[in-house]
């Protein structure tokens, strides 16, 4: 291996120089190459960071009209509060009663079990398509596609999400991922209307609008 | 026969091990993409989205939880040219010194007026001030935007990234999803890290 042995030739005028080994000894280089690896362990990352694709509306084309679109009974609306705090109401909001607006969180037991009862048809869908998927009966390009069609069905509830000044980017990122938790395929995020931060002061009284000084107060608190 | 036994050398050879190293370490060096040495921390939030985000082409916007707001650009060509550009917009002439300086690093977020004086000094002072400036992404001066627009005008096939602390206030984001909607970027990635989806019980 990393060793030369000179055969003898049968020459035998000089007998000290007739047989001798060449050991190369290769534990520095592997000490070195350790090193090495270890310093490429540890400066790499493995695994890239995940994203979520999002899209959102031109700005010269959305027009009030087309918001207003959405059937009311299919539209639900979430507005993202302090301290992660949600509230969603269905429908149009009722301004004079501050009580149809439910708060709630982002646990399990929270807005998810909301949305996922109001998209059940789907929810029930995609499930029997990944059953399908696990059984083989239909490739996963199959699944895509039909996932993404049953997502969109015209019958499926659409979601404005609303976040207050107040909210963290956070709170965003986990409402539109109770929107892919809970398969829904219709959704946006839109600006915040001041009758909606009216209700939300009507119902909490925590500053959300209307006394300017309280909504100063509170955000140099937070910074 | 005992001399012969002590006779016996106790050389091991490492030229075996010595392959296997020298293969790992190609291994590892080919594979390897180095971590980014970011101005300032960011913890992203997490989510269940599986996306990678692609390797190359990607201009991201990183967000401290403040409100300051760095770029970087993943290609060299395109940082130099976004600089010019930059120079010719805001009548700040770079040499092409200064340039080559700037494009050796991929992140940069100092206000363009302080740019020039940023560049003369040495990369570990730089270091440690960026984070004390960021981009200007107001609405009185939204350098924010023509450097995305710039940055887009350099290269067609970039890719938006956001990269947001997650306590960072909505404000700052919504500004930032604004700037970007002004520019007709209604296309872009938020970078978040993994967690595990909830399993939905269907009763």
């Amino acid at each position: 291996m990393a060793e030369i042995q000179e055969k003898d030739s049968g020459e035998q005028k000089k007998g000290k120089q007739k047989k001798f080994n060449i050991h190369v000894d290769f534990t520095p280089m592997v000490d070195m190459n350790m090193l090495l690896i270890t310093f490429f362990m540890l400066c790499t990352t493995m695994s890239k960071p995940q994203t979520m694709e999002i899209s959102m509306p031109r700005k010269d084309i959305v027009s009030e009209q087309d918001q207003n679109k959405v059937k009311e009974s299919k539209a639900i609306t979430i507005l993202l509060g302090k301290n992660s705090k949600v509230y969603y109401y269905f429908g149009l909001p009722d301004y004079d009663h501050p009580e149809s607006v439910t708060e709630t969180d982002f646990s399990a037991d929270g807005i998810r079990k909301v949305l996922l009862g109001r998209n059940e048809e789907v929810v029930r869908k995609i499930l029997e398509l990944k059953k399908k998927k696990e059984n083989l009966e239909i490739s996963d390009e199959q699944y895509q596609t039909e996932a993404s069609e049953v997502r969109s069905d015209k019958n499926s509830p659409v979601v404005m999400i609303k976040a207050t000044e107040f909210s963290q980017y956070k709170d965003l990122i986990d409402a539109l991922d109770e929107m892919q938790i809970c398969n829904i395929g219709r959704y946006a995020i839109s600006d915040i209307t001041p009758g909606d931060l009216r209700v939300l002061q009507d119902l909490t009284h925590e500053g959300y609008t209307s006394d300017l000084k309280e909504v100063i107060e509170y955000r140099e608190q937070s910074q | 026969m005992s001399k012969k036994v002590k006779k016996q050398s106790t050389f091991i050879d490492m030229t075996a091990m010595s392959d296997v190293t020298v293969l790992l370490l190609t291994f590892f060096m080919l594979t390897s993409t180095f971590i980014q040495k970011e101005p300032v921390q960011v913890n992203p939030p997490q989510s269940v989205s599986e996306i990678k985000i692609p390797e190359t082409n990607i201009m991201s916007i990183l967000v401290e939880k403040d409100g300051k707001v760095f770029m970087s650009l993943d290609k060299q060509t395109d940082r130099w040219s976004v600089l010019e550009k930059m120079g010719e917009f805001y009548s700040v002439e770079f040499t092409s010194e200064e340039l080559k300086k700037f494009s050796l690093a991929p992140n940069f977020g100092v206000p363009i007026h302080g740019m020039k004086q940023f560049l003369g000094l040495p990369s570990e002072e730089q270091d440690k001030i960026i984070m004390d400036y960021g981009i200007p992404s107001d609405s009185t001066n939204n350098e924010l935007k023509n450097w995305v627009k710039f940055s887009r005008e350099a290269n067609a096939e970039l890719i938006i990234a956001i990269k947001a602390d997650g306590t960072t206030p909505y404000p700052v984001i919504r500004d930032i999803m604004n700037t970007l909607q002004d520019l007709r970027e209604n296309r872009y990635n938020l970078i978040t890290s993994l967690r595990d989806m909830p399993a939905i019980l269907n009763d």
